[in-house]
Formats: C-alpha cells, structure tokens, sequence
C-alpha cells in the first residue's frame, strides 16, 4: 500500500448500497476488471465509464450498506480507485474493502468540504487528508487490522502467514 | 476505581464474544479474536473455494464447523451457475462437509434453523447480511464476505469488534392486520439505514415474549436494515420448544442472557399496538410510510418470498386473505417459499393449494426473485415484495420500482392490483 494517496474525486451522497456499486445479477464474476464494468451502472449507462476518471470516492454516511457482497468492494478496485473516504461506513463494506485490499478512510468531516473533480490527498503515516488549505484527521485502524491491508488484502495476507507456518 | 467498574455487566454480544474467544470479559471497542461456531457459505461457496486454491490451503480447520447452502440461484440457470455450483458440491465431498444443503432446500437462514443448527449462544458468520436473523434464537449472526469465510475455513478465526448494544423495548400487542414487518419497518423509517450501524441490538418486552418463533426472525432479519452487526431476541419458552425437536444434541440448549446491570448505549420504547402497517417506498427500505400515504399505488407483480417473509405462517397469512378471491387480473403473484419443509407444509395443509387458486404462481423454494433469480421486472413496472431490500435494480431493471411489506398487505394488494389496506379483510 502507498503511504500517499493522491487523485481527483467522485463525490457521492448518503447510504449508498452494495446493490448499486454491482447489481446482483454480476455477482457471478469476481474478477476486478469485469465487475468493473457494470460499477454503480444503475445509476447510469455512462457511470462505469466516467469514473475511470478519478481516483478517489467520498462518499456521505453508510457507505455500502446492504448486501454483505464482497465484489462492492473489487468492483471499485476495478475502476481504478484507490481509495474510498466517507463519513461512515456499514459494517460489511468496512471489513469487506479491508480483506479486499482497497484502502477505507472515515472522516465525517471531509464529505461537505468537497466537491466533484476536486484534489485529495491522503497521508497514510500521518493519518491526515489535504484538500485545499485545510488537513482532516481519520483514526488509524487497529494495528491487527492495518497488516492486512497493508498486505494488499486477507487472501495474501493468508498466503504469506501459510508459507511461514511450519507443517503439522 | 468503584466496585461498579469491576463488575460491569455485560450484554448478549459481550458474552457471547468473549466466550468463542476464550476471555471472561470483552469491552464494546475491543477487537478479540473469536472462534465461530459456525460458518455458512451459500451460492458464494465457490467464490470461497477459489480463493482457497488461490492462497493454496489444503485444509480446514474443523469441517464440522462449516455449512453449505446452495439458496441464490437454484437450480442453476446458465452453464456458469452450474459449473459454480459443480465446485461446492465437489468441494464438500472432498472435505466431509456434512452440513451440506443442494438446490432443493431453500434459503441458508431458514434451512440452518430447521435442521438445528442454530443454538443460543452460538456465534455465526456467512456470505449473507442477514444472518442477523440467527439472533430470533439468540444466536450471534453476522454477515462477512467470501474471502473472509475462507479464511474462517482455514484458521477456524476472525477479527470481530465488541459492539456497542442498544435495547428495544416492545410494549402492547399488534393491532388486527400488522405485524413484526410492519415493526421493523417503522423502525428502520424512523432509525434509518445506519440508526444502529455497527451495534448489537437486544428486544425485550412482554410483546416479544407474545411473538411466535417466525415473527421473532422476520425482527432479527430486517434488524439488518439498520445496519446492525447482530440483533437477539432473548431465548424464552418458545425458543426452547421450536428448538426442542430439531437440536441434534439438547445439550447444546444454552441461553446467553445479559447481566441486569448491562451497559446499553441507548433504550428505545415502542408501544407496537399504535402502529398500523407500513410500506417501504423505492428505492431505500429506510423511506417507509404508513400504508395511507401509499394506498392505491398500482402494481404489476406481487412477490411472497425472501427470509424476511417466506416462512410457513408468512404463507398461512397470505393465504386466509386470499382464500375465495382471485388477484387482479393485472398482476402477477409469485410465490417462493423459504424452504423445502416450508413448502411440503404448505403442500399439506392445502396453503400452497389456496395460493394457486387464487392465481399465484408457486415457485422451488428459494431466494428467487429477492435476488434477482426469476420473476424480474421491466422497464416501468411496479413490485411489492415482502422481502427485505428495494434497492434500485435489485428486481431487474433500473427503471422499476420495489415496495416492500408484510404478506397480509401483499395479499389484499394482490386482489385489487393496488398497494391496499390489509385490515379491510381482517374481520376481528
């Protein structure tokens, strides 16, 4: 994981649900790059498209709430976001984008300072996001936490813990 | 520090965290490291098995611990569903997963609890945000993802957060005509999306004491719409008798309860004999309305299904309103009972028999429709669902729109083909 995080931003509102990031009926691919293609399609034909052009989400409170779907989360990857700022996240999405690899950042303050197409920059070591003239604090995730993300996600995380475990 | 501090009580979710971690205390904050009792994976199954080959793991922690349901798409409805399918089959085989349910048996949650393997105090995780319904038996139920149950599969662990509790108090009864969905939905309304995001909700009351073992669930399923990582109903009478005959082992019959003195972060009265029954307007479940404002919406397809409301008394209900009418020739009514057992009930004591008669169409049991799978709606068109999402294109096109509300009002709105009233055929 890169200690910054730079890009333009995609702001959406409040409680936006799993099943508008990737509808269900996509629920049967896992890769990133074609659940990207129908990324939060339903609110538009041209949605998938237009944010490969940011890098950054921010999102309001509850963002990817519903569905406990995985691919929420790989689906944003796909499109080449890097990282996703909202003021709360459910619960599933929170664990989800963590196992998943995409970098979370909860700052409720951030969400009305900003607007679409906007600069952001995330300073990972010092748990600060510029934006304009102004730093926003997010709490650290819990150290037991942060090494999977930092490992780019459970299922490498898991990989590297059983090469280094000893055979029974 | 006061003797208070030293003792503090606990809540539901703090024992039960702290017991499948082996601590003798957990504070809401603390993350622990505990050992789930069981992990169920449904459709997702093979998703969970691809990441297993991914990561090259060979071996399970324990697979008596694990529980397959094939519930999403069933049966399959294109090679790649079948293919996917193919891949949890041979991966229980392979593996000895005993608690292995194919196509035929209907939703995870419902089939889970049938079979009993669901007790008091048991701590489950799954592919699926509404585990939460483990709660209505006291179990600790929260949904993860695919590849966080492969790693449960693996290391027999997860990382879980103690949460926050908050109590819900039900006084009174259910006037003639509402019921636990009509609940749940004025709470979500009145709660929203994330009134209880990341807490652990506990009901108490003597209404709850009132509620048959479905209505609890259809309360700990929809609990989820708030954003809840779990919800209990405290095991009471009825608990033990729904559980008395289907627990493999009555020893595993052991009912977590709070300490008298729990912390609670919030206590939340609702008097249940003021509410009248709600719906769920599109596109978010948390924009409810009492039915008044919502009356005489026209609808196209009328769907009794999900684990919200597909149980046999969901079906009974809709059934006596049905009986001896016909739906509006303009709607269609689909039918998917939650699970096999549910069906041949319904079979037997002539409901499924009434919801044909009057038109409706019964499908294999199932999720079907809640998640796409069968029964999708076009450009335009209107559902109301007694399921528990009406999220934008869950049902099919981006361009329909989903109510959601308890099977009574689905069924008077099925003969009038508009949303309607459900107490005009309530006669008590």
């Amino acid at each position: 994981m890169e200690s910054i995080i730079h890009g333009r931003i995609y702001k959406f509102g409040d409680n936006i649900n799993s099943d508008v990031i990737i509808p269900g009926r996509y629920l049967i691919y896992i890769d990133a790059e074609r659940l990207s293609q129908h990324a939060f399609e339903v609110l538009g034909d041209s949605f998938p498209a237009k944010l490969r052009n940011y890098q950054i989400l921010v999102a309001g409170r509850n963002f990817g709430c519903g569905s406990a779907r995985e691919q929420a989360s790989t689906a944003i990857r796909g499109l080449g976001i890097n990282a996703v700022v909202a003021s709360s996240f459910s619960r599933t999405f929170y664990r989800n984008a963590i196992n998943d690899g995409l970098p979370i950042f909860e700052c409720p303050n951030l969400h009305s300072a900003v607007e679409e197409g906007d600069d952001l920059r995330i300073d990972l070591a010092q748990s600060l996001i510029f934006h304009r003239d102004h730093e926003y604090s997010f709490p650290r995730l819990p150290d037991s936490v942060r090494g999977i993300l930092e490992t780019g996600g459970l299922a490498a995380y898991l990989k590297a813990q059983l090469v280094c475990s000893p055979k029974p | 520090m006061s003797g208070a501090e030293i003792h503090m009580g606990l809540t539901i979710a703090q024992k039960v965290l702290a017991a499948k971690a082996g601590l003798s205390s957990a504070v809401p904050g603390e993350i622990v490291e505990a050992y789930p009792d069981l992990v169920m994976s449904h459709t997702a199954t093979w998703r969970s098995v691809s990441v297993m080959n991914k990561i090259g793991a060979t071996k399970l922690f324990d697979p008596e611990r694990l529980a397959i349901v094939l519930d999403h798409i069933s049966p399959a409805k294109s090679e790649k569903n079948a293919a996917d399918q193919q891949v949890s089959r041979n991966f229980a085989k392979k593996y000895g997963v005993r608690k292995f349910y194919d196509v035929d048996s209907g939703i995870a949650h419902l089939v889970l609890m049938e079979a009993g393997h669901v007790a008091p105090g048991d701590l489950i995780v799954g592919t699926d945000s509404h585990c939460t319904i483990y709660g209505s038996l006291g179990a600790l139920g929260t949904g993860i993802g695919y590849t966080e149950v492969t790693s449960v599969w693996i290391t027999g662990k997860l990382w879980m957060k103690v949460p926050e509790s908050i109590k819900i108090v039900l006084d009174g009864r259910y006037a003639s005509g509402v019921y636990s969905k009509d609940l749940m939905l004025y709470l979500i309304g009145k709660l929203g999306a994330d009134g209880c995001n990341y807490k652990s909700v506990e009901l108490y009351g003597s209404s709850v004491s009132d509620l048959s073992v479905s209505e609890r669930m259809t309360i700990a399923n929809l609990a989820m719409e708030m954003g809840v990582k779990c919800a209990f109903i405290p095991p009471d009478e009825r608990t033990r008798e729904y559980l008395k005959a289907r627990l493999e082992d009555p020893a595993r019959y052991r009912p977590v309860y709070a300490d008298p003195d729990a912390r609670y972060e919030n206590e939340i009265t609702v008097d249940i004999s003021q509410l009248e029954p709600m719906v769920a307007c599109p596109h978010e479940v948390e924009n409810t309305k009492p039915i008044g404002e919502v009356a005489g919406t026209r609808i196209d397809q009328a769907f009794l299904g999900s684990c919200a409301n597909a149980k046999y008394e969901d079906l009974v209900t809709a059934a006596k309103i049905l009986k001896g009418h016909h739906i509006h020739p303009d709607v269609r009514l689909i039918i998917t009972p939650g699970s096999k057992k549910i069906m041949l009930e319904a079979m037997n004591s002539g409901v499924l028999q009434t919801l044909i008669e009057s038109g409706g169409l019964v499908t294999n049991p199932g999720c079907g429709a809640c998640a796409g799978d069968g029964g999708m709606l076009a450009d335009g068109e209107v559902c109301l669902s007694t399921a528990n999402r009406n999220f934008l294109g869950r049902m099919g096109s981006n361009k329909a729109q989903i109510y959601l509300s308890s099977p009574a009002t689905l069924a008077a709105s099925a003969i009038h083909g508009v949303i309607s009233d459900p107490r005009e055929f309530h006669t008590t």
